[in-house]
């Protein structure tokens, strides 16, 4: 948390106190999601990327506090497209908002918006370098399911190299000693520099490339993602793998009765639609849960305690 | 007394850049836009040292650096050594070590940071000293001494 301005940029700015106090805030509103705390306030959803899930996700959280929403979903509709730099978009519209809320397609676009705007933002993703909200949730719906934080067992499925929702995950897990087991095709496997990452915090993790029933079995959360064809050099080993890294509601027979399934959504073939039928299968909730983080953070950035 | 001294003790006023590395040493001259100044330089290269078998030395005259030029130094070529010379007199000698952090000096090589799209000062920090390895403040991508373009 940038102190001098409330601005939410990466989950990095956040301790453990203040991500558990943030959990905290989420499970009251969740309790009790419709309040109105931002009465007289003008939240701005600046979107220069669409992202109708996160967007609506924001606007909602807004609307449900009793404040108002200004801005825009696609940045074809503003004055970037005539060459107005970011700084001036954001010096404009801080003239008329309490806190911007802010998606770029550009990496870093938030931190440099939390530099030069005089009200708090909040980042809703800035290309594929950080999306604190979404990690907040996935937090929020591991402590709710497993009633804790600590000593989880989580396996990260998919791709593991692009992910930037499994990159965060390490990096907000690292006060709550986890294990990981991350499960990946060759092409997308974690990183070296966030197996260093982990190394360094003390990050317990095993790799594999193998998926199934006997690998899972000791999980506590699996948390999957999408493996996209646009990722691979080689075509034919997508071809190869593109099958290997789906869960199908067979492959949780051996699992733990409280393992619970997560996915950061859009989800397009990687789970399939018989384990929607699983009480395992948690991620629409998951995606329900993000109003109430998102309500948390929105009164953090304002610094509207309940 | 070694030739490189003598060297330094024949400078009147100016400065000498000592303990370069050999292939290192045409890259300050790029990096300091010597080969555009008017007054005497001389380029050494090769020369024996106790510390580093060879090295490279460049004497300036008439020509002080400020903090931003020596950080560009130190991004590029670590521990060398700046000796500033008043009126034959040496009046300040430093290793040039990394700061904290780099601003305004290297380019953000991540095509999609946004220090690439917007008027504005990149700003690196410097996480490993020795490596001269550097993460952008604002994209957080990773780059080696070896990856390093200056703005």
């Amino acid at each position: 948390m940038n102190q001098k301005n409330r601005s939410l940029v990466t989950l990095e700015d956040l301790d453990k106190e203040k991500i558990l106090h943030l959990l905290d805030q989420a499970a009251k509103f969740e309790s009790n999601p419709n309040r109105k705390i931002l009465d007289g306030k003008i939240v701005a959803t600046l979107f220069f990327e669409p992202s109708t899930r996160t967007r609506l996700s924001f606007e909602t959280a807004v609307n449900r506090l009793g404040g108002r929403v200004i801005g825009f979903s696609d940045a074809a509709t503003t004055s970037s497209t005539k060459g107005e730099t970011l700084k001036d978009t954001i010096m404009m519209v801080s003239n008329y908002a309490d806190l911007i809320i802010m998606r770029h397609y550009l990496e870093g676009a938030a931190r440099y918006a939390s530099e030069v705007s005089p009200v708090p933002i909040i980042n809703a993703g800035d290309g594929a370098n950080q999306h604190p909200s979404q990690t907040m949730l996935d937090l929020y719906s591991m402590k709710k399911t497993q009633g804790r934080l600590e000593d989880l067992n989580i396996y990260l499925v998919g791709d593991l190299k692009y992910g930037r929702t499994v990159h965060s995950m390490l990096q907000a897990m690292r006060y709550f000693n986890p294990t990981f087991h991350f499960i990946a095709p060759s092409e997308l496997q974690m990183p070296e520099e966030w197996k260093d990452y982990c190394r360094h915090y003390g990050i317990k993790f095993h790799e594999s490339t193998e998926f199934n029933e006997d690998i899972i079995a000791d999980a506590d959360i699996l948390y999957m993602t999408r493996v996209q064809k646009e990722r691979f050099s080689d075509l034919l080993e997508y071809e190869r793998v593109k099958n290997t890294y789906i869960l199908h509601r067979d492959m949780l027979c051996k699992a733990k009765p409280t393992m619970k399934i997560l996915h950061p959504l859009p989800r397009v073939n990687e789970i399939s639609q018989d384990v929607d039928e699983s009480p395992m299968a948690y991620y629409f909730q998951q995606a329900k849960n993000g109003l109430f983080v998102r309500e948390a953070l929105i009164c953090n950035s304002l610094d509207i305690q309940i | 007394m070694g030739k490189s001294e003598l060297l330094v003790a024949a400078l009147q006023n100016g400065t000498v850049i000592d303990h370069i590395p050999t292939d290192k040493v045409f890259d300050i001259v790029n990096l300091l836009k010597l080969q555009e100044m008017k007054t005497p330089i001389t380029i050494g290269n090769y020369l024996s040292s106790h510390r580093m078998g060879r090295k490279g030395i460049i004497k300036i005259s008439d020509r002080f650096f400020t903090d931003h030029e020596v950080d560009k130094m130190a991004v590029v070529v670590p521990n060398i050594q700046l000796t500033t010379i008043r009126d034959y007199e040496v009046v300040d000698k430093k290793s040039v070590t990394m700061p904290d952090e780099i601003n305004g000096i290297v380019k953000c090589p991540n095509p999609k940071c946004i220090t690439n799209h917007e008027p504005m000062l990149t700003r690196f920090f410097v996480t490993d000293k020795e490596c001269g390895s550097l993460r952008c403040r604002y994209c957080n991508k990773e780059i080696t001494r070896d990856e390093v373009k200056l703005l």
